[in-house]
């Protein structure tokens, strides 16, 4: 059952599946690691949870925290801990593109409103669900620090600035044809100046 | 003190292109070093290092520059507090994790102009004795991350940073750590704990970070367009920065400004511009004009609003948004016009600051939601003009009396709306009433 934000779920789930780094990962861990001070390797445990998000389909199963806990020898419940805190560890499984509608003052100002509608009608998903071809997974949040260009939405690492109802559903139908969109201003804006 | 006002009405010249820290704010120019390079940045870097550390923070002291966080205490003064030649490490700590509602101006420094931030983190930590500097950025700033780690990957091929920084003898580190969607690692000891790999709960204080701080160890924590501006300000000198604003105000200043107006911008100015030559000149107005003006958040959604009666005089520094009872904060201005219901405003920052609240101090914890509860019921109308001073007495039962100052932020917006529109709430609970 989805009824609130991935990331906001305190419900960890075991995917059934052994996870043990990628060769790449190992390589970046040691990296990752470096940049702190020896006998401070606790430091590197959002690091890494991102590393292992990304390897496992973009969230974080208990096999995940448990194999964090072993490279950084931590307990288990500290590496918890801060997979629960943060919202952007997702807790369940999401679809190919989480898309994260702004749905505070300054955006809503501008009409989020309308771009949370447009949204949940294209992509056919309730907020906190996932569509059943499992391509989106839809979540208002707060701030994300464009206010200038709001309204605006973050498809997995992407914003997209400067929406109205039409740009909107011209991303969501580029996604579902497998097009490539434009990342920032859809009003052609270079970033956040006046024009 | 002399405060020199510039009202309104006069006519006040924009910010000289020349006098901008920030050339390349939005983009327009090659954000990485071949451009920064133009624009002057690492120019005499090794000159600058040559200087003693004390006269560096002395002349960062002397320019006025006030921390662009939020909290607009001094920066240099805030320097002068790391001890000296402890024998340990000392850390400088970079604030990027921008998450005010209304903010959105580190963002631009970050990703078109890295170089200055970079730059800035190196003189910064040599006047404090910091070899190893961390720069903590919002996790949902992945495009932005990426362009800082490009940009720092280039000053240590230069030499710029790294063994024998620019060739001053000094070595210098610098680290990129993200942030995972936390308000509340915006907040300096909690950012701290997020970088040690745990929870970002605030720590109490004292002691204080410059004392104890990151692995218990002497650090300062400053926000990303303070450091950002350190290096222009000892090349050009701390009167050139002296020279632009008011005793106590000075500099330049990114301002945020979102919400309804004809043209939202970010835009670097003159710190104390009138806040409606900001929305009239570089903002082409507020939608529907000016007399469609609502009320105007200053500082990011922590700052009490300002009706229209002073947003018609008010300057944006620190010291008159103080004096009309709000702030500079961050310098998120969000304007709010007659077309929007000014409470919802409100309401949705409530949900915020329920939603970011960290869960360690009782009355933020199951104050921020009972606020935004009682905020919701006010949209709708639902609560008597008694159960409103009830929420403003809450209110002030959270402000103050938890560790850190999210309970006090989500207090302010709230009160704000209060006492500016109070007659206005009444009658819609009133109208609801009818109604029913």
């Amino acid at each position: 059952m989805s009824s609130n934000h991935p990331g906001l779920s305190n419900n960890f789930s075991r995917s059934g599946e052994k996870f043990s780094w990628s060769k790449d990962n190992l390589r970046s861990i040691k990296n990752i690691i470096s940049k702190y001070p020896k006998g401070r390797e606790q430091s590197a445990v959002m690091p890494l949870l991102y590393l292992a998000q990304e390897q496992n389909n973009n969230w974080i199963s208990i096999e995940c925290i448990e194999t964090i806990a072993e490279t950084l020898n931590m307990p288990k419940i500290r590496v918890t801990e801060v997979a629960s805190f943060y919202s952007m560890y997702n807790t369940r499984p999401v679809g190919e593109n989480l898309v994260q509608i702004c749905r505070t003052s300054p955006c809503w100002l501008r009409g989020s409103n309308k771009i949370t509608k447009t949204i949940c009608k294209e992509t056919k998903c309730e907020i906190n669900d996932t569509s059943d071809d499992n391509k989106f997974t839809v979540v208002e949040v707060e701030c994300l620090g464009a206010c200038s260009n709001g309204p605006m939405i973050q498809i997995n690492n992407d914003f997209f600035e400067d929406l109205d109802e039409e740009s909107t559903k011209k991303i969501i139908d580029n996604i579902k044809e497998g097009k490539p969109n434009v990342i920032g201003s859809q009003k052609g804006r270079r970033s956040s100046e006046n024009a | 003190m002399l405060l020199v006002h510039k009202k309104a009405g006069e006519v006040q010249k924009m910010l000289n292109e020349k006098d901008k820290v920030f050339q390349n704010l939005h983009g327009f120019q090659e954000p990485f070093i071949e451009g920064a390079l133009k624009r002057g940045s690492w120019l005499n870097t090794k000159e600058i290092l040559s200087k003693d550390q004390n006269d560096i923070i002395e002349l960062v002291k002397s320019s006025q520059l006030r921390g662009r966080g939020g909290a607009g205490f001094s920066t240099g003064l805030k320097w002068s507090f790391m001890p000296k030649n402890t024998g340990k490490q000392h850390y400088l700590v970079v604030n990027a994790d921008e998450s005010e509602p209304g903010t959105c101006k580190d963002r631009e420094i970050i990703r078109n102009d890295p170089h200055t931030l970079v730059e800035g983190c190196l003189i910064a930590s040599y006047a404090i004795q910091a070899t190893k500097c961390y720069i903590y950025i919002r996790g949902e700033y992945h495009h932005e991350y990426v362009q800082l780690e490009k940009a720092i990957e280039e000053a240590y091929e230069r030499g710029f940073i790294g063994k024998n920084a620019c060739g001053s003898g000094f070595d210098f580190d610098l680290y990129v750590h993200r942030g995972a969607g936390a308000y509340i690692c915006g907040e300096e000891t909690a950012l701290l704990e997020s970088l040690e790999g745990k929870k970002g709960q605030p720590r109490l204080k004292p002691p204080f970070p410059a004392g104890v701080g990151l692995y218990g160890m002497p650090t300062t924590i400053n926000n990303v367009e303070s450091i950002a501006v350190v290096p222009t300000i000892l090349r050009r000198g701390p009167d050139w920065f002296k020279s632009i604003g008011a005793e106590n105000n000075t500099g330049t200043k990114i301002f945020c400004i979102s919400g309804n107006v004809n043209k939202p911008c970010t835009i670097e100015e003159e710190m104390g511009i009138p806040l409606k030559e900001l929305v009239e000149k570089h903002c082409e107005g507020v939608e529907g004009g000016w007399d469609n003006l609502k009320a105007i958040v200053p500082g990011g959604s922590s700052t009490p609003m300002l009706p229209k009666n002073i947003c018609e005089s008010v300057l944006m520094n620190f010291d008159d948004l103080k004096a009309n009872g709000s702030g500079l904060g961050t310098a998120g201005v969000i304007v709010v016009n007659k077309n929007n219901d000014i409470a919802e405003v409100i309401e949705r920052f409530a949900h915020f600051y329920k939603h970011e609240s960290c869960g360690q101090c009782t009355p933020c914890r199951e104050g921020t939601g009972w606020m935004h509860r009682m905020m919701q019921r006010l949209v709708r109308g639902e609560i008597s003009p008694e159960q409103i001073e009830l929420l403003e007495n809450v209110t002030k039962q959270v402000e103050g009396h938890t560790i850190c100052a999210l309970g006090d932020a989500a207090a302010w917006p709230i009160q704000g709306l209060i006492k500016n529109f109070k007659s206005e709430l009444i009658s819609k609970y009133n109208k609801k009433l009818k109604a029913s």
